[in-house]
């Protein structure tokens, strides 16, 4: 089966005379990781909105699991399947941990014009909710206050939200950011598993997760993708050494 | 009705709308700058026209009046600017909307407790009183005449000013930068009070002016306040061109409002039919035209994403 | 018990405590009072779920209050003149019935607030202010200047309207009405905030960003809290206007909308018995400060400014402490 899931096709977004994004496109298959690195400034936020919705593309489509969303806004494009995480935890902070969980389960369940029952007794999202803390291990901190919880506990919060929504394909944004190295190795073990779930694309700078997990990689410069392959490729492509991983290594 | 009459209304929506644009500029800009919503703009402009009011009776010099005026309602900007506004800069927008309210409650039982209940009377001076003739034989009242170019003037001095000067470029970076402008070495908390008496003196100054045409007296504020929302709602929020452009258009559609619609619905309804509904429509045309604006620009004719 | 469940108890009995003991002392201008204050916290309590769950500061909330008290002044005049309000294309007539009246209340607030919020709710921040306040100004002047019910003077109803089986005259039996009504709204307004649907809303105030991300839309979300809150301030407008048997142009004006949200706010926003504390609060400042100073408003701008300025929870905030995230 070789059905492709995320399938992007020759996005572009000019801002003035700046090609943000030039036809940029990139496929997500099941069961892998997808890698897209890139120096800073190469637009992979900019992308990324045009991925999540919120950013209007001058031109291109963007596919999820056959369905053209490329007209649909942020909300329906989660709807259709997109779990996101964000660079910044985006969070509601005067929450619970389990409250902000239980919010991604109610986004995914759909019934949210109920105005009477407690939905902190509804079992099914409970469940559910309390299943995704589980798996990035924040069950011990439902309670707590999400405004209480550490940087990098928000970081796993993000993911677990991301997970109640069930979703057809994960997109993250710099999961890693900020996490100490411990934090960012149980993060990598999870990720690591989590493909099995739904394909990740995933938008690192953690090079060490970056190899440890992609599949693939695609390197995005100046808004354009200049090349996509396995770890081994990418390392290899002399095109990358001087555009990326030049920078990287002389830093 | 008359080509004469229509003009006369034109002008009649000129000078209104530009008496808004005194009110507006000074709240679009201390919004741009400072990021307040100030409901207590509409008492300044109370302040100004009772400082006016009560220097002319003292007087009776009209000029002194409206430098009275002017005085008056910077110095109480600059007062509530130090005790109470600088402490709402970083608050939301509930707050900012809270303690201007009760700044409201309190200058216009204040002003009830000076100058009591009943309105005053604020002359126009005898030099400009009566009408003059326009080309065309139009009949037009000399004030309301200086008041519109009064107000030209000075919309004409606020983009210079904006636009040229050292002060102007101050106010550019701080819309665009708090920190920046901080950074730049300049004393960003002198800066604020500034503005603040700044859009206080306008609105004083369109006070003074109009209360010679209307009655002066407390509460009168409030209304032109929500029309210079209207107007910055309409024009774009921090724009001072778009203030311009939507006190206009605000004046013109209120006031021709009032007197064409009547006429139009008298057309095809008996008299008295047409005029309850065409007035009632008229109370409404500005706010349908706001709606317009939100549906099809949210952010105001010049305001940014 | 929590400090703030205690304190709402209190706050909760404390109406009906006033009315009864000024029963007792034959004191029927208190009861008139008393239930004045339900009223108002009644409205209060619609515009804080606008404002203390959703977030959306509208200072025009007095446009609600306003067509509730005229969805009761039209009806009433009309049955009281034994005039149908339209014959053609069908006949719809005039009504004392109260259940009637807040049926029409409801509804009439409802749409009114689906079309104010459709429009509104395209903006956000500073903008939505100064939007609501405009549209709440725009039924103030239409009411002004539509001759057929009063213009500026208003309508003045005769007789109160009716409850079938209840002497609404007597004044402790029309307190109980407006404090049966407000306890029902508390206990919806409660629940409310507990369901899918406050969960959401509430977390559309906290981070729009999240809520989109999850698959729900905070337009949609706040749209649905505005009309809710609209049609409850809309309530409270009928009966008000049912308390003074009087409606006017004023119900409309910006003033009213600033004291609604006063209500809110003395009393701690977001918090459900907020507004029943301020609207007590404030009509007692009423009563005590305006019967020593004439100038009492100006007191009130003091309180107002210091509440805002140095005790942001209002009074439960002050007496309950931080609000504890509930489970």
């Amino acid at each position: 089966m070789t059905e492709v899931l995320l399938d992007v096709r020759n996005l572009h977004k000019s801002f003035g005379a700046l090609k943000a994004t030039d036809d940029v496109s990139l496929t997500l298959k099941p069961g892998e990781i997808h890698a897209l690195i890139g120096p800073n400034g190469a637009g992979k936020s900019t992308l990324i909105k045009q991925i999540a919705g919120g950013l209007r593309s001058d031109s291109g489509t963007v596919h999820f699991a056959g369905q053209d969303v490329t007209p649909l806004s942020t909300v329906q494009r989660a709807r259709a399947g997109l779990g996101r995480t964000f660079q910044i935890s985006s969070l509601a902070m005067e929450y619970t941990v389990l409250q902000n969980a239980v919010l991604g389960a109610l986004g995914q369940s759909g019934r949210v014009m109920r105005f009477f029952a407690p939905v902190m007794r509804q079992k099914e999202l409970r469940e559910e909710a309390l299943r995704a803390l589980e798996l990035v291990g924040l069950a011990d901190h439902a309670a707590k206050r999400t405004a209480d919880l550490s940087h990098g506990q928000r970081r796993q919060l993000e993911v677990a939200v991301a997970l109640t929504l069930r979703p057809k394909v994960f997109l993250m944004d710099e999961p890693m950011a900020g996490l100490g190295a411990g934090g960012s190795k149980a993060l990598t073990g999870f990720l690591d598993g989590l493909r099995a779930e739904a394909p990740i694309l995933l938008v690192e700078h953690d090079m060490d997760a970056v190899f440890a997990l992609a599949d693939r990689i695609s390197v995005l410069v100046y808004g354009q993708i200049i090349a996509t392959g396995t770890a081994a490729e990418i390392k290899a492509d002399p095109q990358v050494r001087v555009a990326y991983l030049g920078e990287e290594d002389a830093a | 009705m008359s080509f004469i009459l229509l003009i006369e209304q034109v002008l009649n929506g000129v000078q209104s709308g530009v008496m808004l644009f005194l009110m507006a500029a000074g709240l679009t800009l201390i919004f741009g700058v400072m990021g307040l919503i100030n409901l207590a703009h509409g008492s300044l402009y109370m302040v100004g026209a009772f400082a006016a009011a009560a220097v002319a009776a003292a007087t009776g010099s009209f000029l002194l009046a409206l430098v009275a005026a002017l005085a008056a309602a910077a110095l109480a900007g600059c007062l509530i600017e130090m005790t109470v506004i600088r402490r709402l800069y970083d608050r939301d927008h509930l707050d900012q909307v809270l303690a201007t309210f009760a700044l409201i409650l309190i200058f216009s039982e204040g002003t009830r407790f000076l100058f009591g209940s009943f309105p005053l009377f604020l002359d126009i001076p005898a030099a400009l009183s009566g009408p003059v003739m326009l080309p065309g034989g139009i009949q037009y009242p000399l004030y309301r005449l200086v008041i519109i170019g009064v107000g030209l003037a000075i919309a004409a001095g606020l983009f210079l000013l904006i636009a040229r000067t050292r002060i102007g470029i101050q106010i550019r970076a701080g819309e665009a930068d708090r920190e920046m402008i901080a950074a730049l070495g300049i004393d960003i908390a002198k800066l604020y009070t500034l503005i603040f008496a700044l859009g206080a003196a306008l609105a004083g100054l369109a006070g003074a002016l109009v209360g010679a045409i209307q009655s002066v007296q407390v509460g009168m504020g409030e209304p032109v306040l929500i029309l210079a929302f209207v107007v910055i709602v309409i024009g774009g929020i921090g724009s001072i061109k778009g203030a311009l452009i939507g006190a206009l258009l605000v004046g013109l559609t209120d006031t021709l409002g009032s007197v064409l619609l009547p006429l139009f619905f008298a057309n095809f309804m008996e008299a008295s039919a047409a005029t309850s509904v065409g007035s009632s429509l008229a109370s409404m045309s500005i706010y349908i035209l706001m709606a317009g604006v939100l549906l099809f620009k949210p952010t105001g004719l010049f305001g940014e994403a | 018990m929590t400090r703030e469940t205690i304190l709402n108890t209190f706050l909760f009995l404390l109406l009906p405590a006033t009315a009864l003991a000024a029963f007792a002392l034959d004191e029927p201008f208190i009861i008139t009072l008393a239930t004045k204050a339900a009223i108002l916290a009644l409205a209060g309590v619609g515009l804080n779920i606008a404002l203390g769950l959703g977030g959306l500061v509208s200072f025009g909330h007095a446009a609600f209050f306003g067509l509730g008290g005229y969805a009761m002044g039209i009806l009433a005049a009309h049955a009281q003149s034994y005039t149908p309000i339209m014959e053609s294309p069908f006949l719809i007539e005039g009504t004392k019935s109260m259940p009637v009246i807040w049926l029409v209340a409801l509804a009439v607030s409802a749409l009114a607030a689906l079309l104010i919020g459709a429009l509104s709710l395209r903006t956000s921040g500073v903008y939505f202010i100064m939007v609501t306040l405009a549209f709440g100004q725009m039924l103030f002047y239409f009411a002004i200047s539509w001759p057929a019910y009063g213009g500026e003077d208003g309508l003045s109803i005769y007789v109160r309207n009716g409850f079938p089986g209840l002497n609404t005259l007597d004044p402790l039996t029309f307190f109980g009405i407006a404090f049966v009504i407000l306890a029902a709204v508390l206990f919806f307004a409660g629940r409310l905030a507990r369901a899918p649907f406050g969960l959401a809303l509430s977390a559309a105030r906290q981070n729009a960003e999240r809520v989109e991300a999850v698959g729900l839309a905070p337009f949609k979300l706040r749209l649905v809290a505005f009309v809710i809150s609209g049609a409850v301030t809309g309530l409270a407008g009928a009966l008000f206007a049912d308390l003074n048997r009087f409606v006017s142009p004023t119900m409309f004006s910006w003033q009213t909308s600033g004291e609604i949200m006063i209500f809110v706010i003395l009393g701690g926003v977001g918090r459900l018995f907020g507004p029943v504390a301020g609207a007590a609060l404030f009509i007692l400042l009423e009563h005590v400060l305006g019967g020593l100073s004439e100038f009492w408003h100006i007191y009130l701008g003091l309180l107002l400014l210091l509440v805002v300025l140095f005790a942001r929870g209002g009074m439960i905030g002050l007496i309950a402490g931080r609000e504890v995230a509930h489970d």
